[in-house]
């Protein structure tokens, strides 16, 4: 029997992205414009999206192939690596399994700390989701890429996590049903200073944070990941409406957050 | 460019906001949008926010020793079967 069926440590396969710049500066934009900058996922993300408007739904990439960097939501054609360590992996290769593990942990790992805001329960998280794929594994049969079904693994591993810290007593779609302050006529009034088209980025990352969990589900997904509004329903089990309504209600939390940090700074 | 605003014309377009945005419509032609300062200003901010949305939280290494749990944890499932 080997000394071990692992590797000590998977290879590394993706280089690791450049830090982020903690301020952002978004330039400031009229309602309609068009956003004609490819739209980096993340630092270092080789990935683009073409004619991505600032606030439309983000255009599939057709023919895009896996990349271990590249967001599940547009993994449609699996990488021969990925596909051969899946094999292997699901005939109980342990090495390929760690292959599998190379290829997806930044994602699942980053995922789970947007969700969750913490170091130490997306370390957790990160592991019972793997722990989860080398049990279920070879359930997998292709109906979908296989990064989308790891990714929605993961989501459904996040959400147990959320439902046992709080959310247990409700579903999803309750979770994110809106609550009586939350109306579209509460931007009504007087005109607040609209943002001035630089944001903190940590701010506005303390504000994600913040936000409810099914919002800040859907808000991760959508505007962090890239997720489409009908991928996200289908990972959610919510309707296609039900996303669009909670990402806007998301965005308008994180707008107030962001107004009021502004005018207490103001009053600095 | 008028810059009445009349707050039920304003409740009605908010009350749309998500289906035009998520549908990817043109929002800078829409009459409402044309009229009102105070919407403008919120769908500016919104578009703010969903760009400045995708520098956050960069994608980020897990620990290196996070594998060694994940190997360990699975060895001491197959050592067990049937505890989990």
């Amino acid at each position: 029997m080997p000394r071990s069926r692992f590797p000590t440590q998977p290879p590394d396969l993706v280089p690791n992205p450049p830090a982020a710049g903690p301020t952002l500066h978004v330039p400031v934009s009229h309602p309609g414009d068009k956003d004609l900058s490819p739209h980096p996922e993340s630092p270092g993300a080789p990935v683009s999206h073409p004619g991505d408007k600032d606030l439309s739904p983000h255009p599939e990439s057709p023919g895009a192939t896996v990349s271990p960097a590249m967001p599940f939501a547009r993994a449609a054609t699996p990488h021969p690596a990925e596909a051969d360590a899946l094999a292997r992996a699901q005939g109980g290769d342990h090495h390929a399994f760690a292959q599998l593990y190379s290829f997806h942990k930044r994602r699942i790992y980053s995922l789970c700390l947007r969700m969750v805001g913490n170091i130490a329960e997306a370390e957790d998280l990160t592991q019972e989701a793997f722990l989860q794929l080398h049990r279920k594994i070879g359930t997998f049969r292709g109906d979908s890429a296989f990064s989308t079904w790891l990714h929605r693994l993961a989501i459904n591993v996040v959400l147990m996590h959320l439902r046992k810290k709080g959310l247990s007593q409700i579903s999803l779609d309750e979770a994110m049903e809106p609550a009586p302050d939350e109306g579209p006529g509460r931007s009504f009034g007087t005109p607040d200073p609209a943002l001035a088209g630089a944001i903190d980025r940590l701010a506005l990352e303390r504000a994600v944070a913040d936000l409810p969990a099914g919002y800040r589900l859907i808000f991760v997904l959508h505007d962090i990941e890239g997720y489409e509004h009908n991928e996200i329903a289908s990972m959610l089990d919510c309707s296609i409406g039900n996303s669009k309504s909670q990402l806007h209600k998301a965005r308008l939390k994180l707008r107030d957050a962001l107004r009021t940090d502004t005018r207490q700074e103001a009053r600095r | 460019m008028t810059e009445e605003r009349n707050p039920s014309d304003c409740a009605a377009f908010q009350a749309q906001l998500p289906e035009l945005i998520g549908s990817g419509e043109a929002m800078a032609s829409h009459p409402h949008i044309q009229n009102c300062e105070l919407c403008r200003a919120l769908l500016a901010d919104l578009e703010t926010i969903a760009k400045a949305a995708r520098q956050l939280f960069p994608i980020v290494e897990p620990p290196d020793a996070l594998w060694e749990q994940i190997e360990s944890a699975i060895k001491e499932e197959e050592a067990n079967p049937g505890k989990n």
